[in-house]
């Protein structure tokens, strides 16, 4: 018998929601073959079968969220002998074993033969090896354990996953939701006085803890109450740590990109044609920005604590919104990518973040991150820094303009670029600089070449 | 125990310890300390001083300077070069009922002693059922330039013994409570006289021959917010000294003076805790197995559920206390030291 139980999906992820069996009790299943949907802080994602085998029992009802490591499901193996303990989940094989006193003989874990469900587990004193009625429907509870603990925090830094004694005790003496208190402390720990401050405040009621009911919403006649989900919650605290927890400023330049709308114009079909896939703004600006990076490795950096972290390499966010929300697909390697690869890479990535096919590494170690509002007819935004970054780009329209040319009014295609950064980090002088670099690989680069048509 | 009064005036005949109170009225470690001695020696004849050149030379820092003149040398008993022996001869007397105080000329020569302290005088009480009221007197501590020999602080060696009080006060007022303290119980004990201290740190001392302050009952010295500073001895000063320029910084450190270290006066220990949830213990005994080792096992242990961040020892390193200025400097925990141990408390 093998359990199966609820993946880590990211070394930070301590928590995941059952959004959907796709197998019933008696299904059988093959390797590899997807048994559910579910939903974490990081991705949403089918969780395949490791073994073949019939499916025994499902411990978890959908909708549930439970720790990781809590047992889901049990499979019987595939031609396994009886009574023979599986070669993996020797963990989920010791959560089930019987009580002491029960029937089944040492070696225990005997999945009794047959196709009919029997209730091995259930420790309350059952008769010795009672079948259980094969249609009974699995108790949801079981395998969730009563504790959830206090410690189910979002990752907002590399210290952010440290409670001390003190601070859990506070959260358990005044029912405090930690999830929902950002950390101050060094590498964005939470404090004592992080937690005094919430209690003092008055605020001490838990606000969206996970995997309890929502309070009934005070909602008027008409009202329509939509729960918040998973993603939903999770990019509200990323963004909320994110105001909270850095110094954030705004720089804006302008370009002049009329040189690259004639091009693009020239150029799309035979790209499309040549690549399958629609040659955009965005994998141009990426390929400006990456040098840029590379010229100011400061902006392409994180705060460690009391250190600057600048990375060798340039791992491009690309904020993508979807019917879910909004998620950040990583390029990873983008320095190492000419204006083609980027162009791919972000189709791709695109793609499938639409189809809810990421993996969660491929929305995770962003050294720098892009949006792209443009297409949506926006001149300027104003994006939050998505962290640990230290500053975020914002692609916005590009727009007719009548701009001053040798003295001249003429009528060319702008754009404007703006950058929210971190100004912990890095000043304006800095920021400002990487902004002009962009702006002027962007007004001097040949990109017909790079681009092969 | 009844206690004994000498015929009263005494004092008054112009017999007096030689170290006197400034203009001021204010006493040094050092006078606060002959004074405890004077006025115990006055109050109970029982009481009487031993050790080496305390009588006519008045002791190797003057404590006793002016007591045998006033005393007598049947009470201001000099003794060979034999440590040994002056514990020896103390638990003695103190089985035929009196009530001796031995004066080391360094600390760091109990050890010469080492055996008859910690087999017989910290035990005999429990064996035979005779109480040993014995004080045992030595300048400890490093911090003057006078080398391994000489500086050493020597309290968690004796205070493993278990039998043995083990005072080390930082002001003149609780040197003197203290001592007048140790010389009326009739437990053994172990007084340890900074000698950093001793010409260094004056205040106003109680004139009140009944003024006591209780062995075991810690003091805090700076009231605090954010950082509990648990110390004793010389540390305490610099511990003060260090927490001003903290506050000027806007960390608001709490200071507490063990003033005992044998036995710990855990409820106060935990109290600042509880109060700060974060501990920096600052002594200058070693850092292994020094008194802040079993401080900070202490507040780990019954204080688990109070801590915003781990408990943090400053204390020299289990070497010999150098001689060289710039070595012995950096062998003791300096005012900077302390700043940079709880600023990195403080931003844990």
């Amino acid at each position: 018998m093998t359990s199966i139980q609820m993946p880590q999906l990211g070394e930070t992820i301590v928590e995941g929601t059952i959004l959907k069996w796709l197998k019933r009790e008696g299904d059988s299943v093959e390797r590899d073959e997807p048994l559910f949907e579910i939903s974490t802080d990081k991705v949403d994602t089918e969780v395949p079968s490791p073994v073949a085998g019939t499916v025994r029992k499902i411990l978890v009802e959908e909708g549930t969220t439970v720790p990781v490591g809590t047992a889901l499901m049990e499979i019987d193996e595939a031609g396994a002998a009886s009574g023979a303990a599986s070669g993996d989940g020797a963990s989920g094989d010791a959560a089930s074993s019987p009580a002491s006193g029960a029937a089944p003989p040492a070696g225990a874990t005997a999945d009794v033969s047959a196709g009919a469900a029997s209730s091995v587990g259930s420790s309350a004193a059952p008769p010795p090896a009672a079948p259980a009625p094969a249609a009974a429907p699995a108790p949801a509870s079981a395998a969730a354990p009563a504790a959830t603990a206090v410690a189910t925090v979002p990752d907002r830094g590399p210290r952010s996953q440290i409670l001390s004694p003190l601070v859990r005790r506070l959260a358990k003496e005044h029912d405090l939701d930690l999830a929902q208190i950002p950390g101050t402390g060094s590498g964005g720990r939470i404090t004592k006085a992080d937690v005094m401050a919430v209690i003092s405040s008055g605020a001490a009621a838990p606000a969206m803890a996970p995997a309890q009911p929502m309070p009934a919403p005070s909602a008027g006649i008409g009202d329509e109450v939509v729960p918040v989900s998973h993603i939903r919650r999770a990019i509200a605290e990323h963004m909320l740590a994110s105001t909270q927890g850095t110094a954030r400023a705004w720089t804006m330049v302008e370009v002049n990109v009329d040189h690259l709308v004639k091009l693009r114009e020239r150029v799309k079909d035979a790209f499309q044609e040549r690549y399958g896939i629609k040659i955009t703004y965005l994998p141009l600006v990426v390929r400006a920005t990456v040098d840029a990076l590379l010229e100011y490795p400061d902006v392409n950096g994180r705060l460690d604590g009391e250190n600057i972290v600048r990375h060798r390499f340039v791992n491009m966010g690309i904020a993508v919104s979807y019917d879910a929300g909004l998620i950040v697909p990583v390029v990873k390697g983008a320095d190492g990518m000419n204006t083609i690869g980027v162009a791919r890479s972000i189709a791709d990535l695109a793609a499938r973040a639409r189809a809810h096919q990421l993996t969660p590494d491929e929305v995770q170690g962003a050294t720098f991150t892009i949006t792209n509002p443009g297409p949506y007819g926006s001149i300027a935004s104003v994006p939050i820094i998505n962290q640990p970054n230290v500053g975020i780009l914002s692609l916005d329209a590009i727009v007719k303009r009548p701009v001053v040319i040798d003295d001249a009014i003429a009528i060319r295609s702008m754009v404007n670029l703006s950058m929210s950064w971190d100004h912990r980090v890095i000043d304006g002088e800095l920021a400002t600089r990487f902004l002009a670099r962009v702006k002027q690989n962007l007004e001097s680069w040949d990109f017909a070449e790079d681009l092969g048509v | 125990m009844a206690t004994q009064q000498v015929e009263a005036g005494a004092a008054g005949h112009g017999a007096e310890p030689r170290g006197k109170r400034g203009e001021d009225g204010q006493a040094t470690y050092l006078i606060a300390i002959a004074e405890a001695l004077w006025e115990e020696m006055e109050r109970d004849e029982r009481v009487f001083m031993l050790g080496e050149d305390i009588g006519v030379y008045g002791g190797a820092f003057k404590v006793t300077e002016g007591f045998i003149e006033r005393f007598g040398p049947e009470r201001v008993m000099d003794t060979p070069i034999a440590e040994e022996t002056i514990v020896g001869m103390s638990v003695g007397a103190a089985m035929e009922g009196l009530r001796p105080v031995a004066e080391f000329q360094y600390a760091d020569f109990m050890s010469s002693g080492f055996d008859e302290i910690t087999t017989v005088l910290s035990r005999y009480h429990y064996r035979a059922g005779v109480p040993l009221p014995v004080v045992l007197r030595g300048p400890s501590g490093g911090g003057v330039r006078a080398s391994s020999f000489h500086s050493i602080n020597p309290e968690p060696w004796y205070a493993y013994a278990g039998g043995i009080k083990i005072i080390c006060p930082a002001f003149p007022s609780d040197a003197k409570g203290l001592l007048k303290s140790a010389i009326r119980d009739d437990n053994p004990s172990m007084f340890l006289e900074h000698k950093w201290i001793y010409r260094r740190i004056k205040e106003q001392v109680s004139e009140d021959p009944e003024f006591l302050v209780p062995i075991g009952t810690a003091d805090v010295k700076r009231e605090g917010s954010d950082v509990s500073i648990i110390t004793y001895g010389a540390m305490v000063h610099k511990a003060l000294e260090a927490a001003e320029a903290l506050a000027q910084r806007g960390i608001s450190a709490e200071i507490v003076d063990l003033r005992t270290v044998y036995p710990l006066d855990e409820e106060t220990i935990l109290r600042s805790i509880e109060k700060t949830s974060r501990a920096l213990v600052l002594y200058e005994s070693y850092r292994f197995l020094g008194i802040g080792t079993e401080v900070a096992a202490v507040i780990a242990e019954k204080a688990f559920e109070h801590l915003d961040a781990p408990v943090v020892r400053l204390a020299p390193p289990n070497v010999p206390v150098p001689f060289s200025p710039p070595l012995e400097d950096a062998f003791l925990p300096q005012i900077a030291d302390i700043e940079a141990a709880v600023d990195r408390l403080a931003g844990w």
